[in-house]
């Protein structure tokens, strides 16, 4: 049993490597994971935030980015596995002795190094619109942590949506679509006990709410006076809630994309 | 046990309302090649997809190199070197990279891996562009390289499809070399190609496919045997001997000969070989016909395929 645990740590961290070499090759595929999320704390905090609260809404802001962006970087997962499926590289691993789970573990692996550059260029653009941290350090690396959980979590959604479409193009915008409903039926940039009737319960049991309610928690940060506190079960207990969101979609989604991962056969 | 490389029954596979293979038989021992032929669409592709653990079977089994694919698949992938069709190289890793990633995926240890990235690397004359990313080389240099990665671990069993489709002669030939040393080194081969000089040239034993079904195999030399002897073929000097020199052809030859009126060509089936064609000769000369051009062909495998399948091997061929 450890010497299958091994084996696949050992094989997927290959896979990462090779991931990341990738990236390194070719930077531009950094852009959606960069460029994109500066583009939209700079749009909300400048063309809501005047409507909505000023200061304390560009700091109730960066939270909900936090949470929008590494939700988003599924697609990167998304796109990296549809390219390879594409291009016959998920045929020749399929048909080396390795685990199943490494090549994917691999590239949510290497994505999560990629979240961890997104959250980095997305704090310093925070810092530049007014937000701080006013947590502890350890409040603050918390937060931090939680992120990176969730972006885990949700890259293995991506993968399997990466798996399941039969060609490039179609990952391309499969892989978005249903990003947008999930990160705006939140709490990601206005509060959910404006929403109505059932929309609120959906924001309210959305995962991405808790992160986003979660990483304002931990790094303290403000909220405008007048929007009222989160709501339900999931808003009094934002960080455990998120923290098990994010274990219940691994535990579900792994799985799922081994089975897939299983299957694809490009004829 | 047994000395089989590959050894599969009854395969089946159906994709939808597409049956691409309907219960396909194949034997390789070590060592030697077999050559499955056949147009595209033919089910090889499916063929090599099962022996190499990609795709499940509906019925049949397989064992490759002594291994069931269907209770030991992770066995089998431990045996065997896979290239397909399209050359699976990562494009922004370079050559030697992606020979270390694959030795490594083999469980080597990173100095082996290196020592083996770089060996194969002399061994396929990349040496020149082993630190260039695998964007920057030719159709031919993937090629080589992607064959590369399909030998990293030795393997008992190599599978290529279509190794040579969309290479330039040259590329060709290096490949041909390629897979004559793999299998002086006691390898077993499984080849599958659409250009029938390619069977003709590696194939110990040749399998014809065609719609999902082994139609013929057995040698080179075997399967033109099915479609008759030698063919007599000459080039008259003037069309208008056609008519009489048919007459004369049909007496020596067996069935009817074909006869081309613009060519001046006219050509029949013979079991006489040489002897056939001195006899001709002889006949048209004392008759005074003269011919331009005379020659005995063995037949082709092309004249194999359309004998077996009522219709040409390279239809629908990708050129």
């Amino acid at each position: 049993m450890t010497a299958v645990a091994t084996s696949v740590l050992r094989d997927s961290s290959i896979i990462t490597w090779r991931n990341l070499l990738n990236i390194r090759r070719i930077p531009d595929l950094l852009l959606g994971a960069t460029v994109q999320p500066i583009m939209f704390v700079l749009l909300f905090a400048y063309v809501f935030a005047g409507s909505l609260g000023g200061a304390a809404y560009r700091e109730f802001l960066i939270g909900g980015i936090f949470a929008q962006t590494v939700a988003f970087n599924a697609a990167f997962t998304t796109m990296g596995l549809a390219n390879d499926l594409h291009k016959g590289i998920i045929d020749r691993f399929r048909s080396l002795p390795i685990s199943r789970l490494a090549v994917i573990l691999g590239r949510t692996t290497s994505d999560l190094a990629v979240n961890a550059i997104t959250l980095v260029v997305m704090s310093l653009t925070g810092l530049l619109v007014g937000w701080r941290i006013h947590s502890g350090f350890a409040s603050a690396a918390a937060g931090y942590l939680m992120l990176l959980l969730f972006a885990f979590a949700m890259s293995w959604v991506g993968a399997l949506v990466g798996l399941l479409c039969r060609t490039v193009e179609v990952a391309q915008s499969a892989g978005l679509i249903w990003l947008f409903p999930l990160t705006f039926i939140s709490s990601a940039f206005v509060p959910t006990g404006n929403m109505p009737g059932v929309l609120k319960v959906a924001a309210e049991w959305n995962p991405v709410t808790a992160v986003a309610d979660a990483s304002r928690e931990l790094f303290a940060n403000t909220v405008p006076a007048t929007f009222p506190p989160p709501g339900g079960w999931p808003g009094e207990h934002s960080v455990l809630y998120a923290v098990l969101s994010s274990v219940a979609i691994i535990a579900v989604f792994a799985p799922l994309t081994v089975v897939r991962y299983r299957r694809v056969a490009r004829r | 046990m047994s000395a089989l490389a590959v050894e599969a029954e009854g395969l089946v596979k159906t994709f939808g309302s597409t049956q691409a293979l309907d219960g396909i038989d194949l034997q390789i021992p070590q060592g030697t090649v077999l050559g499955l032929l056949g147009p595209n669409g033919a089910g090889k592709t499916t063929a090599v997809r099962i022996l190499s653990t990609l795709l499940r079977p509906d019925a049949g089994w397989a064992r490759v190199a002594g291994m069931d694919v269907l209770t030991d698949p992770h066995g089998v992938r431990g045996k065997i070197g896979l290239s397909g069709q399209y050359a699976a190289v990562d494009a922004n890793l370079t050559g030697f990279e992606n020979l270390y990633m694959i030795s490594r995926l083999y469980g080597m240890p990173r100095s082996r891996a290196r020592a083996r990235a770089r060996a194969l690397i002399t061994r396929f004359r990349l040496d020149e562009a082993a630190e260039r990313t695998a964007k920057t080389y030719s159709g031919g240099m993937r090629r080589r390289l992607d064959l590369a990665g399909a030998l990293v671990a030795n393997p008992q069993v190599v599978m290529l499809d279509e190794p040579t489709t969309g290479l330039d002669p040259r590329g060709r030939l290096d490949t041909w070399e390629v897979i004559s040393e793999l299998v002086a080194d006691g390898a077993g081969v499984l080849l599958t190609t659409q250009y029938l000089e390619e069977a003709d040239q590696l194939a110990d034993t040749i399998a014809v496919i065609d719609r999902g079904r082994v139609i013929a195999r057995g040698t080179s030399d075997q399967l033109k045997a099915q479609v008759g002897g030698e063919r007599l073929e000459m080039v008259l000097d003037h069309a208008a001997d056609l008519p009489e020199v048919a007459v004369v052809l049909a007496e020596i030859g067996s069935g009817q000969p074909t006869l081309d009126a613009q060519s001046r060509r006219i050509s029949i089936v013979v079991d006489g070989g040489a002897k056939s064609l001195i006899e001709a000769l002889r006949r048209l000369d004392l008759q005074s016909i003269p011919v331009q051009d005379v020659g005995l062909h063995r037949p082709t495998l092309d004249d194999v395929f359309l004998k077996l399948t009522g219709h040409a091997a390279e239809s629908g061929a990708t050129p």
